[in-house]
């Protein structure tokens, strides 16, 4: 059984040694070059564009502007389709657009022979615009007055979601009760994966092939059919290996455009490759959340009633929309139950880059807000708040109403169990309480759960294929995509055990191409490990029982006796091995009696959820004159179930502990007031913490199997990004006694804060 | 691919020379890592470049005939840190360089180009100010030599004359004998960043190691060119090896620098980092040279 072992990954060779074949690496060489000019407004109108200049540049072939682009409105969220209209993603992008709704969007493009060219008549280009004012900020967003980015959604109000459980206002009202209030600011960060998104399209037989670093190939078909009145089966998408998305490129972006120029150039090949910059700004980035929140207490500790509000920065355009900020707001009453929760959640249009999905979608924004509260409620009632969280967080049995998820086991108190043993927290956690001088220490821990999948807010299917080679090896296909998380290889390890072949013996086809490749609605949601492996049981089965059957035919022993353990055929009543698989595929493809190609496809569509946990324990070492926080120790616990390869899933845990590091220290886009203009579009001003910056990240594990996983699996592809920031933030708590409510926690907020403190 | 009109390639001081005379509008590039990075963003499209990478003889530490330091202006940061001379006699300066960038950039970078470039955040100017380093320039009329401080005219712009380039960068025996030095560059990281503020202070010790003989300051960062702080270096010179002199030097700091609000960071901050680094380098700066605050 190779399922739970610390298999290397089946691309590791190749990406080491650098034969992986990448978007750009497959491009040929002859592709013209699309650039796009972007607005240098914040809000307004294109008034006029004039290409004359830029259309005597040797080497262009083709300038299109928002004047001439088809009118076809379309959604980009890497969201499944949905058949219902009311529940489809909102239509609100053009391939280039008239009106401008934040610096940096898309107006016109350059088509040339190459890049250099293309640069060229890009600033060649003159635009004249009209202004219109420019709206940051969500507050000033929703307020009467303020600038109106979509005429149907007033007050720039996307959507307005809200919980009710209880009644708050009447238990708030209880004599006696302890109000903890605060508000709690999270920044807007980009994903900053290490290859930027690109995409190339070019015409063959009629219908547009584009291939694109993309998580999310079957939607992104969809979405360029959408965009260009095509249809859908005229649109044919490939993935190869992608240099990273954390839900940056699960979202259609500029593929919808790439694709329309090659319509424009006859059909030749046309290259779109984003610069860094355009990455930042073009792309999409973390929705900012603001979250206020009252917790009423009784003086023993009990939630009376509870409220939360969440108001949160979409950006100019729908993208995945009200998603984000509603799963996060959908946290805050299961984590610690209390009976009396009103709650409301607002995503609000504002001229700032779109925001979309990205690693932890909400819930990193939630838990900060989440767990500086718990960790301030705490401090209000002098009570120790490892010891409140353990007796106030979701207990076991805890079942959630809406997605039937189950608390099975005690993973809470186990996680934080680890946590707590390998940071000698609680001993810790007393002794900095009371320090002086200038460095200080301390300690903090947050905890948080997450679903795996989408469903039942969304559809959940996933597909595979398996088709037998004479050597008795198989090939894998699936609609989950592999975007460097290494999910080929957890597959290969199921699709070995469910076969029960060798894993070296399956080959996953790594590439997706919606042609070939079963439909899957691809990487997202942390979904992949958990849903893949229902469609990989299933038709592992499958191709099993046609193994099966056709070794009856050869050995004439009864199906049912018969089994396959490490590519053998065995008789179970006395284990005897009766033939290989190999012999067994060869003799089968080329029998003149009987031949058949042994394959096996299925689909399964999963009706189920699980609850994932995570909690994280940091220590830091604050430098009080220097305003500078360092990050002495770290360590992420997480219950993802049954780990399917140890190692993968601790490289998981360590990559999503530096995102969390990022989101508490240093990692912010900034805007110009005026204008909206990110002023840190690159990666030395947009502080993305380095190696150097990083601690030791230990990365523990609890496996308590899920049981609706035919693996035992759940997510864990996005829960270790979300714990780390609010842990820093309590270990900063923890040290200096100043409560840091706004992320990224870089050295400018602790000088203002410490001044207002009186501790410099 | 980059937009430029041609590339011209040096390989011997006058041959640069000669080139920068022909082509007056070129610019010249030596490792590339600001200049390459300026043309792709558009700054400097359609230009023409003079490369001078190639001239060999411009690379490497020694000691001249008068005992100055003598840093070859490709001397890239990698080697001036690795550099028995530089680690012997003024080793803070190998270590201000070493947190230039990353370890590719380091590979790559040049200390001339560092100065050339102009800006204020550059890790080696502030420690070249502080030890008064003298550049070294040849161009059509022969070698000229003036005073780093002089060299810095405005923020972007150095004091490099038509038919110009840097050769060398020099440190004078009287600048480096019996001094020590420590820098501090204050970042939002510990690696691939510019100085919020950088902050190099050296002193040289009384025998005794009880009196600072002399101190010199200067900053990246606090204004728009590298500077130094005068008063905060009248304040403790000669004074007495002390907290009071280390808090009354810090102090006097603010009287000299002039750092501005930004969205990269705001002039309190800026001031109030100053002020701590000073202290901290001074500190430090005493205890490499033998003494104790």
């Amino acid at each position: 059984m190779d399922v739970g072992k610390s298999v290397i990954r089946v691309d590791a060779f190749d990406k080491a040694t650098g034969r992986a074949k990448y978007c750009d690496d497959l491009c040929d060489k002859s592709a013209l070059i699309a650039r796009v000019l972007h607005a240098t407004i914040g809000n307004g109108m294109v008034k006029s564009v004039d290409t004359t200049e830029a259309e005597k540049v040797e080497g262009v072939v083709k300038i299109v502007t928002c004047f001439d682009v088809p009118h076809y409105k379309f959604p980009t969220a890497g969201h499944p389709w949905s058949t219902d209209v009311h529940h489809q993603d909102v239509a609100d992008r053009l391939l280039l657009t008239k009106r401008v709704r934040f610096y940096g969007d898309d107006i016109a493009a350059v088509v040339a022979e190459n890049e250099v060219a293309a640069a060229q008549a890009l600033r060649k280009i003159k635009v004249e615009y009209e202004q219109y004012p420019v709206v940051l900020d969500v507050q000033e967003a929703m307020q009467d007055g303020a600038s109106q980015l979509h005429a149907e959604f007033k007050n720039n109000i996307l959507a307005h979601t809200d919980i009710r459980m209880g009644d708050y206002e009447a238990a708030s009202k209880e004599p006696g009760l302890i109000k903890v209030e605060g508000w709690y600011d999270t920044p807007t960060v980009q994903h900053c994966h290490i290859e930027n998104h690109i995409c190339y399209a070019s015409m063959e037989a009629g219908r547009v092939v584009v291939y694109s670093s993309t998580q999310i190939p079957h939607i992104v078909r969809r979405v360029i059919g959408q965009a260009l009145g095509i249809s859908w089966g005229k649109v044919r998408v490939v993935k190869p290996y992608i240099g990273g998305g954390f839900g940056n490129k699960q979202d259609a972006l500029y593929e919808p455009l790439c694709a329309y120029l090659t319509t424009i150039v006859g059909g030749r090949l046309v290259k779109l490759d984003c610069s860094r910059e355009e990455t930042f700004v073009c792309n999409r980035v973390r929705h900012a959340i603001r979250t206020h929140i009252i917790s009423w207490l009784r003086p023993d500790g009990s939630f009376a009633a509870r409220k939360i509000e969440c108001f949160s920065n979409q950006g100019a355009y729908a993208s995945h929309g009200h998603g984000i900020c509603a799963k996060g707001m959908g946290a805050f009453p299961q984590i610690y139950p209390c009976p009396n929760i009103e709650g409301d959640a607002y995503t609000v249009f504002t001229n700032r880059p779109v925001a979309g999905a990205m690693r932890g979608y909400g819930v990193p924004q939630a838990t900060f807000a989440h767990e500086a509260h718990i960790e301030d409620v705490c401090k209000v009632l002098g009570v120790d708040s490892l010891e409140f969280r353990r007796k106030h967080m979701m207990p076991v049995g805890y079942v959630d109403g809406f997605s039937k998820n189950e608390n099975y086991a005690d993973s809470l108190n186990q996680i934080l169990d680890k946590g707590e043993k390998y940071l000698d927290y609680s001993r810790k956690h007393k002794e900095y309480a009371a320090q002086t001088g200038n460095i200080r220490r301390g300690v903090g821990v947050a905890l948080h759960w997450y679903n795996t999948a989408v469903w039942p807010i969304s559809l959940e299917s996933s597909s595979c294929r398996m088709v037998l080679n004479q050597d008795g090896s198989i090939q894998v296909q699936t609609g989950e995509t592999e975007i460097g998380q290494g999910c080929d290889t957890a597959f290969a390890q199921m699709a070995a055990d469910a076969v029960g072949l060798r894993v070296e013996n399956v080959h996953m086809v790594s590439a997706q191409d919606t042609d070939v490749t079963p439909f899957g609605t691809g990487s997202y949601a942390s979904r992949q490990t958990y849903v893949g492996g229902f469609a990989i049981a299933q038709t592992g089965a499958i191709l099993k029982e046609k193994i099966l059957s056709y070794a009856c035919e050869i050995t004439r022993q009864m199906p049912a006796l018969l089994d396959i353990v490490e590519g053998n055929i065995i008789r179970k009543t006395d284990g005897r091995v009766l033939l290989t698989v190999g012999d067994l595929a060869t003799q089968a493809l080329y029998s003149l009696e009987h031949s058949q190609h042994i394959t096996a496809e299925s689909t399964y569509q999963i009706k189920n959820n699980a609850y994932s946990f995570g909690c994280c324990f940091a220590e830091v070492e604050v430098d009080m004159a220097l305003c500078k926080v360092k990050l002495v120790d770290m360590i992420n616990v997480h219950d993802c179930g049954r780990l399917i390869n140890p190692q993968l899933a601790e490289a998981q845990v360590h990559g999503g502990m530096s995102m969390g590091i990022g989101y508490g220290m240093s990692e912010e886009l900034k805007f110009d007031p005026k204008t909206g203009r990110v002023l840190n579009d690159n990666l030395l001003d947009y502080k993305l913490s380095t190696f150097m910056d990083h601690p030791h990240l230990e990365a523990q594990f609890v496996e308590n199997a899920e049981p609706t996983s035919p693996y035992g699996t759940k997510a864990l592809g996005e829960p270790p990004a979300c714990p780390g920031a609010p842990a820093i933030r309590n270990a900063i708590l923890n040290a200096t006694g100043v409560a840091i409510d706004v992320a990224p926690m870089t050295p400018h907020i602790l000088f203002d804060k410490f001044k207002e403190a009186g501790l410099i | 691919m980059y937009d430029l009109s041609a590339l011209y390639e040096a390989s011997s001081v006058a041959e640069a020379v000669a080139l920068r005379v022909a082509h007056p509008e070129a610019q010249i590039i030596a490792g590339g890592s600001d200049v390459l990075v300026q043309m792709r963003e558009g700054k400097r499209a359609g230009k023409a470049l003079i490369s001078i990478y190639g001239i060999d003889a411009m690379r490497g530490v020694s000691i001249d005939e008068d005992e100055n330091i003598r840093i070859g202006s490709l001397t890239s940061f990698s080697h001036i840190t690795k550099d028995p001379i530089i680690q012997k006699y003024i080793n803070v300066l190998g270590e201000a360089v070493d947190m230039v960038g990353g370890p590719q950039i380091r590979n790559i970078g040049t200390i001339g180009g560092n100065t050339c470039n102009g800006v204020t955040s550059a890790d080696s100017a502030s420690t070249l100010h502080a030890w008064e380093a003298i550049v070294e320039l040849t161009g059509p009329n022969g070698v000229r030599r003036l005073p780093i401080k002089d060299f810095y005219i405005k923020a972007g712009t150095v004091d490099l004359q038509d038919g110009e380039i840097q050769t060398a960068i020099l440190i004078p025996k009287s600048s480096y004998e019996n001094c020590f030095g420590h820098y501090i560059k204050y970042a939002m990281r510990n690696a691939m960043d510019i100085a919020t503020t950088g902050c190099s202070v050296n002193v040289v010790l009384s025998a005794d190691k009880k009196t600072i003989e002399r101190v010199r300051i200067a900053y990246g960062v606090a204004g728009p060119v590298p500077m130094r702080a005068p008063s905060a270096e009248a304040v403790a010179t000669g004074k007495s090896v002390s907290m009071e002199t280390v808090n009354a030097f810090g102090d006097a700091v603010l009287e000299d620098i002039n750092p501005r609000d930004s969205w990269r960071a705001a002039k309190a901050f800026r001031q109030h980092i100053a002020v701590e680094l000073a202290k901290r380098c001074l500190i430090r700066s005493i205890e490499l040279a033998g003494g104790a605050v």
